[in-house]
């Protein structure tokens, strides 16, 4: 139970840094990015082509994967979704479904549909025993990343100057402008940290799951979207402890019900808690107003 | 002749059947005469089949103003009853004969869709309840969380024929007899009854549904509670009533849709109807103009022939279709593009009164 236990939390963790990409990206530009699945995949990609083709050592890998798709993700608003800024919601959404068949399309065309086996990048190091219970490395890796992650950006979006702005332009973006924030370029930050954020999900991803195909990112994606929403859509902890419930409900169903497939659960419980409570977990209210 | 004019949205609607007329007229001249590619020709069911969702999805995105990302579970929905009504109704006949019996071929059909229709519309009530009490992209996610767990549920669905009749199951090993739906592989040995003239038959019906719903009371009612909730509520309006009215209606024609589409092929698998198909409705739908009746259908028909039509680029045309749906997002909703048209059209405009 303990190994199922923390294996959810390892497997939610991937969810949870996903997760905050949707987040931190709807919370300053209200649009569901749904090509955010697909950075992911890239940067899984990335950090294989870094390690087979090029010969770097993992760290390097991550970091090149890191910076592609923090690239990606400024290319991406730049070109598809800043033009729409005005635009209605509906429209943008379309524009990223186009942005993520793209990307699938471009990564089935330069890697092709076969698999590629992602190295096991932490096979170094030695698994933890916990009684009978055997808790691999990249468990434990993935479960650390995540609390540094959850610090660091906690700090970030509190103290530091371009946190605040990114706080100020999701609450009002024009009042943001008046304030003298430049809110394309926190605009962009928020893109560029959340594809960041996709490429060590990538990497974490693929080392748990090694086959890396070009639809890898898609239901990791969607997974994250509801957990972006479970938690209550827009909050960073909201993220947090959306993603990690989610894996852990997904690991313990097909654990204790292997008869059925597990996602039945997931969004029965996401279906259940949004009844209960209409905006998520952590979700501000906004209250209506005539 | 009467010289009463009629109202713009009778108008509107009577413009849609003259062009699904239009359409069934030209792809059938183009198959009787052999000019249509075989690729094509086979397409041409799925066609209809998508143009029935995107009409429907239309009903609850742009009339009802709802955003839905579960559709295609309804489809799946339709899709499946169909499928084992289907089977059930054929299990003792003899395959030869039946191809022959025409009339015979159009009863069953008509009862599978029927059949379709409603176990979507049941599902789409039992949805609709507690789908429809939250708001914007939490209604979404929802939406999307159940069309996942009809997908899903299916995959652990077995249902076969013996002779004490149709039985459902959840455990493989149980199965004996003839097998109707066989989990994740789906279903195997659907009879090919669905036709083109059958789907432009019901692409009319709905369209009739559809169409005479908006311009109804009721319709505005929806359409009152999209625009505005709060006053449409205070105006004496039940928003629930309106909104599952809206809902239902749209979850029977998707039903309707995945019966037609089902009943084209032999082999009928759940991962057909997954999140990727109830977001290329979606594209159909917004890519038309949101709201818009007329540009759903056009938008359907364009986009389910698009890849086929892309076939010189080979292996590119994915990307291509990505790159054109981005590109007609941009050119259609960005300020300054829309600006730069209807500058133009001023100027020509003005162009022609001073010639004049």
């Amino acid at each position: 139970m303990l190994t199922y236990l923390i294996n959810g939390i390892s497997l939610g963790s991937v969810y949870a840094i996903i997760a905050l990409g949707y987040t931190m990206v709807y919370g300053i530009a209200k649009m569901l990015n749904f090509a955010h699945g697909d950075v992911i995949m890239v940067g899984g990609y990335a950090a294989y082509c870094a390690m087979a083709y090029l010969g770097w050592p993992p760290a390097a890998a991550v970091v090149f994967s890191i910076a592609v798709c923090t690239m990606l993700g400024i290319v991406i608003e730049r070109l598809a979704y800043k033009p729409l800024r005005e635009a209605t919601s509906l429209a943008v959404l379309i524009t990223a479904i186009g942005v993520s068949y793209f990307l699938q399309n471009a990564a089935l065309l330069i890697w092709s549909s076969n698999p590629k086996i992602f190295p096991n990048i932490f096979a170094s190091m030695p698994p933890l025993k916990i009684g009978d219970a055997q808790i691999s490395a990249v468990t434990i890796v993935t479960i650390c990343a995540n609390i540094i992650i959850m610090i660091a950006l906690t700090l970030f979006t509190g103290k530091t100057k371009m946190g605040k702005a990114m706080r100020a332009v999701s609450e009002d973006k024009g009042a943001a402008t008046l304030m003298g924030i430049n809110v394309n370029f926190t605009i962009s930050m928020t893109f560029a940290i959340g594809s960041g954020l996709a490429a060590i999900a990538g990497v974490l991803l693929c080392t748990a799951y090694p086959n890396l195909v070009p639809t890898t990112g898609a239901m990791p994606g969607i997974k994250a979207f509801v957990a972006a929403v479970f938690g209550g859509i827009g909050s960073i902890p909201g993220a947090m402890i959306g993603g990690i419930l989610l894996g852990v409900i997904e690991i313990v169903a097909r654990a204790l019900v292997p008869a059925v497939p597990s996602d039945i659960f997931v969004f029965a419980v996401l279906i259940i808690v949004l009844l209960i409570k209409p905006d998520g977990l952590l979700g501000r209210k906004i209250s209506e107003k005539v | 002749m009467d010289k009463k004019k009629m109202n713009p949205a009778s108008k509107k609607a009577f413009m849609n059947y003259g062009l699904v007329a239009v359409f069934f007229v030209v792809f059938q001249v183009l198959l009787s005469t052999k000019n249509i590619s075989s690729s094509l020709a086979g397409q041409l069911v799925p066609m209809v089949a998508y143009m029935i969702m995107a009409v429907s999805l239309n009903l609850v995105v742009g009339i009802s103003g709802e955003l839905s990302l579960g559709h295609a579970g309804f489809m799946s929905v339709g899709a499946f009853s169909a499928v084992i009504l289907e089977a059930a109704l054929t299990s003792g006949m003899d395959p030869s004969s039946f191809n022959k019996n025409t009339g015979l071929k159009i009863a069953v059909l008509v009862a599978a869709v029927v059949c379709g229709a409603i176990m979507a519309a049941i599902a789409g009530f039992l949805i609709g309840i507690p789908v429809l009490r939250l708001k914007g992209d939490y209604l979404a996610i929802v939406t999307l969380a159940f069309g996942e767990i009809i997908k899903n549920l299916l995959y652990c669905l077995y249902v076969y024929i013996d002779d004490s009749g149709l039985h459902f199951s959840l455990d493989p090993s149980s199965v004996t007899g003839t097998t109707v739906l066989n989990g994740p592989m789906g279903a195997l040995g659907v009879k090919k009854i669905s036709s083109f003239a059958a789907g432009i038959v019901l692409l009319f019906i709905i369209l009739i549904v559809i169409q005479n719903l908006v311009n109804s009371r009721s319709g505005r009612a929806i359409m009152a509670i999209r625009d505005n909730r709060i006053a449409a509520e205070a105006s004496g309006l039940h928003i629930t009533k309106y909104k599952l009215m809206a809902f239902v209606t749209s979850a029977a024609c998707a039903g309707t849709a995945g019966a037609l589409y089902a009943l084209n092929y032999s082999t009928i698998v759940p991962k057909k109807f997954d999140f990727n198909t109830s977001i290329l409705v979606l594209v159909f739908v917004v890519l038309g103009g949101i709201g818009n009746m007329t540009g759903s259908l056009i938008a359907a028909a364009i986009l389910t022939v698009l890849p086929e039509l892309l076939r010189q680029f080979q292996d590119y045309r994915m990307l291509v279709y990505a790159i054109v749906l981005i590109l007609v997002m941009l050119l259609t909703n960005n300020k300054k593009f829309k600006d730069l048209i209807s500058n133009l059209f001023k100027k020509k405009k003005a162009g022609e009164e001073v010639q004049k």
